[in-house]
């Protein structure tokens, strides 16, 4: 009878206990989106015109190509590592695509063209660090340069243009109403979620992250991981100059994606993701991502000057991190 | 209780409850200790005594509801500061020095004394000299503290906590780095500081130590308190039933038998080198066998069972199983042909404690399981999980809590049943219960003895001699990278303590069993 009644309450107390776990991945997979909604309603409140449905097809078409990178950038940072390239990467990529897109009668090969290139960037960085053993920050600050320097080359360090892009929807149309940007940062985000969640390979990366030596001696082929996540970097980089590419009808080598890789860490970054590697998932990425450009956006809106935008943004990201850190430790363990 | 007039506790510690999401760690605990008392607590691993003692160092803040009274008087711990205020330090398992400061700067840290704006490094050397000189240390102020060894470390911090005024010292498990003759001389130390009267709190799993220093012994199970015992109290039994909760008459499991269950060689190792630790070493390891590798903490045990796993480059040497030769360069490989290997290194080299019960479970098999494209079998993961953490007991909410939050036992648990789930055919186990609970030791040892049942052939390396002697069919003894003898199996040697220890110390070759 007490034994019943004791194993009844056990049973409560495990399922509050579940509970209390549901609460907190929820917490921890929602992380920065009250953040982002408050930063919605103020501009709203400002501006009177933030959630009108063209703004927020602005908005979301500004966070399409972060997004994307930041999408490689997550896989990067979840190993511990970090890819300074991607900016680099995307410029040379959208070279290849509109010099691609050139190409008489079958100027869609500037798409796989650019990918590809994204692709083989990516597994040099790739290699580099899991066949040679160098620092990510140091290999990827390396190919940050040159291949800024291949992305030049290719162009003879002129703007290359076509007028006439073959994929220029993919930058100005719409599909059901909603832009092409956005439909390939979604789906960039869904591919990155079932790997990172749903694959072998991503349980992989999570456990590289986490414990790189146990991962060794637990027999996963740690080489393979870091070749991967270089690889997808760069692919997503190639992605991001096809994308570039189309909604400019041009790209230029020295300008184009400049500083990029630094919006997409600072996106990754909020979206939760431990810089040790290990522990954050795709959608903090994609709120982070959201959040960078619903500040440009609405700074804009609200009419601040260019130089106090840039002041505000970089502290809203060190704000919204730092209260971050602050919550979690909340819930510390034993 | 002490007779005659009684004094003030200098700590009391009454109602102290602590909860953390999916656990209740500690529920109305209470502890008293008195001024010049050694007063040990013991508890399995996850007991709560390191929380305890968290809560009280201010690391972890208690739910309302508890207090604490030092020398009778309310006190609020709400931070580390405040703890070092009243005169709580604690020797931590972790040594917290800077390697790279000397004695005095590290005794001086964040405390540093300074005239005109400048660190007055003279007078912190002069002054922390008279603290150890106290101490008995052997070294100066001004030595660098990466040249000195771990008990000289351990001095240090000491030195740092009287210097600060302590008068409640914690120690966890202060002797687990240490050599038996540090060891009497940290209790010279501990006794020296127990007749200035000073309070010393002593967390220990070893009961020899126990009897040895402690006045009274404050025993907790499952966060709870279950009681104090007086010094000529003490007993082994009384105190393993206080903190097991029942009897552990049959201690060391070895069900089998181990002449009938031993069948043909299923492992062969030959002329095994690295070419540093490892010197040519050759044996067999037989289907249903525990053969134990003991010999010195350093004479190439770990190294060796690396090898044989490929972990580590080998120079010469073959491994065969069922007398087909293998060859193994990589971890994967050896796991493919049905070798395992438990690091004595858990958290360093073998859980990830940021990911969950279930996912450190099903991490060698997840490739096995799945389907097409190398998508995941969540619901065949989850099986697996929830079957495991049946199987072997493993006391956690569920199977997606995370491993970091488990105790050492549980964990330890977590990760045999990892390999488990690759159906191996040889299981290396490196220090398979160290940092690990007596109820979970126990439990451990059913473990392999089950699996021993089902034809596995299991190598334990282990450096506690009552568990090599407990649980072995056969033992293999190393001495600087090589085998040195063997004692058990057909030797006609026994199984003692004795006997090891004259191969493992290289004293001489012991002889056939007296009697």
């Amino acid at each position: 009878m007490s034994q019943e009644t004791s194993s009844a309450a056990l049973t409560r107390e495990k399922a509050a206990a579940n509970r209390q776990i549901l609460i907190q991945q929820i917490i921890r997979t929602v992380g920065m989106l009250p953040i982002l909604i408050l930063l919605g309603i103020g501009f709203q409140l400002m501006s009177g015109r933030f959630f009108s449905g063209q703004n927020l097809s602005i908005v979301t078409q500004q966070a399409s190509i972060n997004t994307v990178l930041a999408c490689g950038m997550t896989a990067v940072i979840l190993t511990g590592g970090i890819d300074l390239s991607v900016g680099s990467i995307l410029a040379a990529s959208a070279m290849v695509a509109v010099i691609g897109s050139l190409v008489p009668d079958m100027g869609m090969i500037g798409i796989p063209l650019a990918l590809f290139a994204g692709l083989v960037f990516g597994l040099i960085n790739g290699s580099l660090v899991a066949f040679i053993g160098l620092p990510p920050f140091i290999t990827t600050l390396g190919s940050l340069t040159a291949v800024r320097g291949v992305a030049r080359l290719l162009g003879n360090d002129t703007t290359v243009f076509n007028s006439h892009l073959p994929f220029a929807f993919i930058g100005n149309g719409y599909l059901f109403g909603i832009p092409w940007l956005v439909i390939i940062a979604f789906l960039s985000v869904i591919v990155t979620w079932i790997i990172l969640r749903r694959t072998v390979l991503g349980v992989h990366i999570y456990a590289t992250g986490g414990n790189e030596s146990a991962a060794r001696l637990s027999g996963i082929k740690v080489w393979a991981v870091f070749l991967f996540v270089y690889g997808f970097s760069g692919l997503m980089a190639g992605l991001g100059g096809v994308m570039s590419a189309a909604r400019l009808f041009a790209a230029n080598g020295t300008q184009l994606g400049q500083s990029y890789e630094l919006d997409a860490i600072a996106a990754v970054i909020l979206g939760g993701t431990s810089f040790t590697g290990g522990v954050g998932s795709i959608w903090g990425t994609l709120i982070g991502a959201l959040i960078i450009a619903v500040l440009s956006n609405g700074l804009v809106l609200v009419g601040v000057s260019d130089i106090w935008q840039y002041i505000i943004k970089g502290l809203v990201i060190i704000i919204a991190v730092a209260l971050d850190r602050v919550r979690s430790q909340g819930g510390a363990r034993t | 209780m002490p007779s005659a007039p009684e004094p003030t506790p200098i700590l009391e510690m009454r109602g102290i409850t602590k909860t953390f999401p999916g656990v209740k760690a500690l529920a109305g605990v209470e502890l008293t200790v008195y001024p010049g008392e050694v007063h040990a607590l013991m508890g399995e691993n996850g007991a709560g005594k390191s929380t305890l003692m968290k809560i009280l160092s201010g690391a972890y803040k208690a739910d309302p509801g508890g207090e604490i009274r030092i020398d009778g008087k309310l006190a609020h711990i709400d931070g580390p500061l405040s703890a070092k205020t009243l005169g709580i330090a604690v020797i931590y398992q972790e040594l917290s020095l800077s390697p790279n400061l000397t004695v005095a700067e590290n005794i001086y840290l964040g405390r540093e004394l300074s005239s005109g704006g400048q660190v007055d490094r003279a007078r912190m050397r002069r002054e922390c000299q008279g603290v150890l000189d106290r101490l008995g240390a052997g070294f100066g102020p001004a030595t660098v503290v990466s040249t000195l060894s771990i008990a000289e470390r351990q001095m240090v911090e000491i030195a740092r906590a009287i210097h600060a005024n302590a008068r409640i010292l914690v120690m966890d498990e202060p002797t687990t780095a240490l050599s038996s003759r540090e060891t009497d001389k940290l209790f010279d130390l501990i006794r020296t500081l127990r007749a200035d009267g000073l309070a010393i709190i002593y967390i220990s799993h070893r009961m020899a130590e126990v009897y040895e220093l402690a006045d009274r012994c404050s025993v907790l199970r499952d966060g709870a308190y279950v009681g104090t015992l007086l010094r000529d109290e003490l007993k082994a039994e009384t105190l393993v039933k206080m903190m097991v909760g029942r009897d552990l008459s049959k201690f060391y499991k070895k069900d089998h038998d181990a002449e009938g269950s031993r069948g043909e060689v299923i492992l062969s190792v030959r002329d095994m080198s690295d070419g540093r630790r490892v010197r040519g070493c050759s044996f067999d390891l037989h289907r249903g066998e525990v053969l134990c590798l003991a010999g010195l903490v350093g004479s190439g045990r770990t190294e060796l069972a690396r090898l044989i796993y490929g972990a580590d480059a080998r120079k010469s040497g073959t491994v065969a199983l069922d007398g087909k030769p293998l060859d193994i360069v990589r971890p994967i490989q050896a796991v493919d042909a049905g070798i395992v290997y438990l690091t004595e290194d858990r958290k360093g080299q073998g859980l990830f404690l940021d990911m969950t019960v279930q996912e450190n479970i099903n991490l060698q098999v997840i490739g096995r399981d799945a389907g097409k494209g190398g998508l995941l079998d969540l619901r065949k993961a989850r099986g697996r999980a929830v079957d495991a953490i049946r199987a072997l007991s493993i006391r956690v909410a569920g199977p997606v809590v995370e491993v970091g939050s488990l105790s050492g036992g549980n964990q330890q648990k977590v990760l045999l049943s990892r390999l488990l789930e690759t159906r191996p055919r040889v299981l290396i186990l490196d220090e398979p219960t160290r940092g690990v609970d007596i109820g979970a030791k126990s439990e451990i040892y059913r473990i392999i003895d089950d699996l021993v049942k089902a034809g596995i052939g299991v190598l334990v390396i282990s450096s506690e001699m009552p568990e090599v002697v407990g649980i072995a069919d056969r033992v293999l003894v190393m001495r600087e990278g090589h085998i040195a003898g063997e004692v058990g199996g057909t030797t006609g040697i026994a199984i003692t303590q004795e006997n090891i220890i004259a191969l493992a110390a290289g004293l001489a070759h012991p002889s056939a069993p007296a009697a």
